[in-house]
């Protein structure tokens, strides 16, 4: 790389700044309103006129006005979208493997339809969904909603673990098995490891996917049973009826952000070259 | 998991694979000798990307029967016993109704424009990150990264905060420089102004996915057909235009593909900013209100079936007017 110019340096810096701040001002201001007190709400300036703890007390804390809608939601958000994470990445692991290891009829049919799944309009699959869930006592569920997480998780796994496993250079198992070792072994010491990095990340952007739904969320539950955080988010109430849920709603919100931002944080260079390759490199 | 081989010929048969799966097709000569060897791969390609198959096809392609099924008849949960066949007459009802055309209308225009925003910005984005001086890099790129991993609704709550002037929103004082913006400018209580921020939010959270898109396009633009077209004399535009813009169309392509169908079904900003008030309702919330709000399942699943037949619509003109090949595996 050439030496840049203090001119150009100065430029990358501001270009930098600019990113950070688009980036990330909307969550630093959420953070903000979640400090103010209940009068505080109604100055209209960014930062809190006077810090408070309340807004998380009301959440977090035993007895919080908004505690027994917020934990049980928080409980079910990390129990569903981690099942249906567990159980995408196994399924699309097999899946992806035999698509790029193996020469089988339905190749192309599997990633297609996987593709054409990923389009579908989440709205289109919720009635019926409901209908059938209620009669089958589905709804309001764990099951009920791993079941429709498994169409949003499991396409983008199989994308991007195909597209993975395609860069895996499967003669070293061959190599290692000429050397000697057992299948099991090659298996084990030369594809794991190099597999391993994938499937990690497609987990990662699969539980992204599953923790953000909103439309499964609201349509398929009704109480607390098993109902996720988005969904919840959307109903909060007040302390009182007149009073709007904004604080609370607010540290909820942060709450349920930061293990996000600590993931992409630490996996950012993984989760980038997940999302492009399983994309753009197909 | 385990993948045994279960013996030294399974090792054979992958090196076959390997160079056939370079050529990328049978060659039909070949078919009568490998037939026995390519039935029993092919029993284990299907074992094995079955069950991830079918469970798919079962969340999506039944449901959508059932609600193609439901569309026929007049059906409201309230009065579950009253089902009646009715033909068509469901779509009849949505497609002479003046609120389905207009929810069209909305969602075809925030689709538009959302794209072409994020197309732009992602792009600068792109840049932004594929030059950055290496220290500055990794600082860019998880910074553009954090939006992506935002919940949707929690990025709705922030802009609905930011702007809202009874929840404590500042915008109003911030940009009171702007004509037509003083701190009474109520944004949730007009459709323009309530689009902006919703279009705002909508660009905020999902343009990193097409700036990566984009990023790594760029990254397979040579970096030789850059110098030699620097060299030759051309300005950073022209080398803009005519060297890196064509040699990523692919990438281009599938990133506005996979962005205008999301943005078709935008759904929770608009759930949690304006419900659809002041002339911001979308297709997604129609059918929402329709079948979970109303319990009108026949009419619900009739709008439900022609959402659906608008993203198949929406991404065969795409597929066919952009000739992208998805699933054609080609390793580029």
């Amino acid at each position: 790389m050439r030496a840049l110019t203090g001119k150009q340096k100065l430029a990358w810096v501001v270009i930098t700044v600019v990113v950070f701040v688009w980036s990330l001002f909307p969550v630093f201001s959420i953070l903000m309103t979640s400090f103010k007190t209940q009068a505080g709400l109604f100055e209209p300036q960014l930062l809190p006129p006077e810090w408070t703890l309340e807004n998380y007390e009301s959440i977090l804390a035993p007895g919080g006005s908004a505690q027994g809608l917020f934990l049980p939601a928080l409980r079910n958000s990390i129990g569903i979208s981690l099942i249906a994470t567990l159980v995408a990445v196994v399924l699309s692991t097999f899946c992806a493997y035999a698509i790029a290891r193996l020469d089988f009829s339905g190749k192309r049919l599997i990633l297609i339809t996987s593709l054409a799944v990923s389009m579908f309009p989440v709205i289109s699959i919720v009635t019926p969904l409901f209908n059938l869930w209620r009669s089958i006592g589905l709804y309001d569920t764990w099951l009920g909603l791993i079941i429709p997480y498994l169409s949003l998780t499991l396409p983008i796994s199989i994308w991007t673990l195909a597209a993975f496993f395609r860069q895996i250079p499967w003669e070293l198992e061959q190599a290692a098995q000429v050397d000697g070792a057992t299948p099991w072994q090659a298996f084990r010491k030369t594809v794991v490891p190099l597999a391993a990095p994938g499937v990690f990340t497609t987990a990662i952007i699969a539980f992204f996917i599953a923790w953000n739904d909103f439309v499964y969320g609201i349509s398929l539950t009704s109480t607390s049973a098993a109902r996720p955080v988005p969904a919840a988010l959307a109903f909060f109430t007040g302390a009182s009826q007149f009073e709007e849920p904004t604080g609370a709603i607010s540290a909820a919100a942060i709450v349920v952000t930061v293990p996000i931002v600590i993931v992409v944080l630490l996996f950012q260079r993984r989760i980038v070259s997940g999302l492009t390759q399983g994309a753009v490199k197909g | 998991m385990s993948f045994q081989a279960p013996d030294a010929g399974a090792a054979a048969t992958a090196t076959e694979q390997e160079q056939q799966g370079r050529t990328r097709s049978v060659t039909p000569g070949r078919k009568g000798r490998r037939s026995d060897r390519a039935r029993s791969e092919n029993r284990l390609g299907w074992m094995l990307a079955g069950p991830a198959f079918v469970l798919m096809l079962a969340v999506t392609l039944y449901p959508i029967l059932q609600a193609a099924y439901d569309s026929l008849f007049s059906l409201r949960l309230t009065v579950p016993d009253d089902r009646e066949f009715v033909g068509l007459q469901n779509y009849g009802v949505v497609l002479t109704d003046r609120l389905f055309w207009y929810s069209l209308g909305v969602t075809l225009f925030i689709t538009v424009v959302t794209v072409l925003i994020e197309l732009v910005l992602g792009f600068l984005l792109a840049l932004a990150m594929h030059r950055a001086i290496t220290r500055l890099r990794g600082i860019v790129r998880t910074a553009i990264l954090v939006p992506y991993g935002i919940i949707t609704v929690v990025s709705a709550f922030a802009w609905f905060y930011m702007f809202d002037i009874n929840a404590g929103g500042y915008m109003n004082a911030w940009l009171d420089w702007i004509p037509g913006i003083d701190e009474n400018l109520n944004w949730f209580a007009q459709r323009g102004t309530a689009l902006f921020v919703i279009i705002a939010s909508e660009v905020w959270k999902t343009t990193p996915f097409i700036s990566l898109l984009l990023l790594s396009g760029l990254s397979q633009v040579s970096g030789d057909l850059e110098e030699a077209a620097k060299v030759d004399g051309a300005t950073s535009w022209q080398v803009l235009r005519r060297v890196i813009l064509p040699n990523m169309k692919a990438a281009i392509m599938v990133a506005v593909l996979f962005r205008a169908l999301d943005a078709f079904r935008i759904f929770d900003n608009i759930f949690i900013m304006t419900n659809g008030a002041q002339g911001t309702e979308v297709l997604s919330l129609l059918a929402y209100r329709t079948s979970i709000g109303r319990l009108e399942i026949g009419l619900g699943s009739a709008i439900s079936v022609l959402l659906f037949a608008c993203v198949g619509i929406l991404a065969f003109i795409a597929i066919k007017g952009f000739k992208v090949d998805l699933a054609g595996g080609k390793e580029r």
